[in-house]
């Protein structure tokens, strides 16, 4: 006779786009999940500025549908949720803030606190506290996994601590914005100025209404931060990093590129001797950085096993919750 | 006429100031001096890289002063400038003195700008330019490429380099 499956209760917090692709992808995947890694994952709480819903037996689609709707929530707050009701893994998918990392940081704590483990797609935390929070994960004996925070659905922070275990990681460079990746390959697919495709990336919904963070290298340089904490063991925070954005880049620039035989492509590097930047870069037309679109695109250099490059897609409410699961089944099946 | 010439010297002291004599001797300019004491060739000589700047018809002289003072001439390249790299630059590029940006380069000895294309779209707007620069070497290159930089950056200009 099979054992019944590990039940892992999940608290969401922040429901919005991220928050909402994993109740969808937790739905449509539970019973694959329990089925290959023995583990029945249940939502037993959802909190969001709209309110909070709560059920210590699994929350049905119906609740979860009128928490959308602003519906019937119950009287409690986030903190409540996180620190109150029975569950083994917090879902953090707040917004990133790189001030001060709140409202984030201070959920991650309390969940840390409370006993929980934490999966995060917020990366302001990790930006700004990332030593703090690993150590106060360590003495809690909890995790805190965050694929999610860089390259959306694409391997990176697993692939090198699990695949790559045993090699010494000398640089990572890539593309870790999609939006940014999206400008320039219309700049030069088009010949056309730069705010020019930014309005239409902003009316096909790739870029933001306000795209400083993206266009400007700021969330390219808190990934950065994370990869650099995670996986050069570094203590940096964003305010440490180097940073240029695409703001400036013209189509003629974009043109002397490719006579010369090269794209530009807004690239993050870090590495084991300090380097630490973010800026607009040449990259030669047969490199394997060089993907169009909205892709995403790491190289890792290693010592044993040369250089590695995964491509994916960066962003997306969908992808973001991959990760999330993975991070999710990773805690339960990892050694 | 830029040159780049190897050496070998014999392993006692004051070997290296008897072969650079002759080339400031004969009007020459030394550009850089890379000297491996911890290497040596089979026979036990001590192998010197020169960069120089000589006068063509100085430079058979030259090699015959060498000689007569025991010091080998194992190469001669006029193909000096061995490493180069492309890079963009964004900004206000020829009103702020494009002349002195390259000189800041040429200057070194080391490191020259081989090419240079501008495009201009508009009086006020931004020109860019894609520039290629060539140097003895990669260190040297790396070098050229932060003095670049440094100064460009007070101009305003932005540096699109190499990945
Ligand atoms: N979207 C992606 O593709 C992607 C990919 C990777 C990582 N991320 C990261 O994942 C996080 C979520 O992204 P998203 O696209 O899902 O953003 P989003 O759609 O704006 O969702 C954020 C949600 O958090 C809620 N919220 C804000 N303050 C809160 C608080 N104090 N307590 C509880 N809930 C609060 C918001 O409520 P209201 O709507 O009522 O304001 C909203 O529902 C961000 O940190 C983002 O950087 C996103």
């Amino acid at each position: 006779m099979k054992i019944k499956p590990k039940a892992v209760r999940i608290s969401i917090v922040g429901f919005g786009n991220v928050g909402g692709g994993v109740a969808e992808a937790i739905r449509r995947k539970q019973e694959e999940i329990a089925r290959k890694h023995d583990i029945d994952i249940k939502i037993v709480g959802i909190a969001d500025l709209k309110g909070v819903i709560v059920n210590e037996n699994g929350l049905s689609e119906d609740a979860i549908m009128k928490l959308k709707t602003g519906e019937k929530p119950e009287d409690m707050t986030t903190l409540d949720v996180i620190k109150e009701v029975e569950h083994e893994i917090m879902v953090e998918a707040t917004p990133t803030n790189v001030e001060n990392g709140e409202p984030g940081l201070t959920h991650i704590i309390t969940a840390l606190e409370s006993g929980r483990h934490v999966v995060t797609s917020n990366k302001g935390p990790l930006a700004l506290q990332y030593r703090k929070l690993m150590e106060l994960a360590a003495k809690k004996g909890k995790e805190i996994r965050f694929e999610a925070t860089v390259g959306g659905a694409m391997p990176i922070i697993s692939l090198v601590r699990e695949n790559l275990a045993g090699n010494g990681i000398i640089s990572i460079k890539g593309i870790l914005n999609g939006t940014c990746n999206y400008i320039l390959t219309r700049m030069v697919e088009e010949g056309l100025p730069y705010e020019h495709v930014l309005k239409e990336a902003q009316e096909r919904g790739i870029a933001e209404a306000d795209p400083s963070k993206d266009v400007e290298g700021i969330d390219t340089a808190v990934k950065l931060v994370i990869l650099a904490n995670s996986i050069f063991d570094r203590d940096v925070t964003y305010k440490d990093v180097e940073v240029a954005g695409i703001t400036d880049i013209t189509p003629e620039a974009l043109k002397l590129a490719n006579d010369a035989g090269y794209v530009i492509k807004l690239i993050g590097e870090v590495d084991r001797d300090g380097c630490l930047k973010v800026a607009p870069r040449l990259v030669p037309k047969d490199n394997p950085l060089n993907v169009g679109g909205t892709l995403n695109v790491a190289t890792i250099k290693t010592d044993l096993a040369g250089d590695i490059t995964v491509i994916g897609k960066g962003a997306g409410p969908i992808e973001a919750a991959s990760a999330i699961l993975s991070d999710i089944i990773g805690i339960y099946i990892s050694p | 006429m830029k040159i780049s010439m190897d050496i070998e010297l014999k392993d006692i002291p004051g070997q290296l100031v008897l072969a650079l004599k002759p080339v400031s001797n004969l009007g020459g300019n030394i550009l850089s001096v890379l000297h491996q004491r911890d290497k040596k060739t089979p026979s036990g000589r001590i192998p010197v890289q020169l960069a120089l700047e000589i006068e063509e018809r100085g430079l058979d002289r030259l090699v015959e002063r060498l000689k007569e003072k025991g010091v080998n001439v194992v190469r001669i390249g006029k193909e000096r400038l061995k490493e180069s790299m492309v890079v963009l630059l964004i900004g206000h590029i020829v009103h702020s003195d494009i002349r002195e940006t390259i000189d800041s380069i040429d200057s070194t000895g080391f490191a020259e700008v081989v090419e240079l294309s501008l495009s201009m779209p508009g009086v006020d707007k931004k020109s860019s330019a894609s520039v290629t620069l060539s140097a003895i070497g990669k260190e040297e290159l790396k070098e050229a490429l932060g003095i670049l930089e440094r100064t460009v950056n007070k101009k305003g200009i932005m540096v699109i380099s190499s990945i």
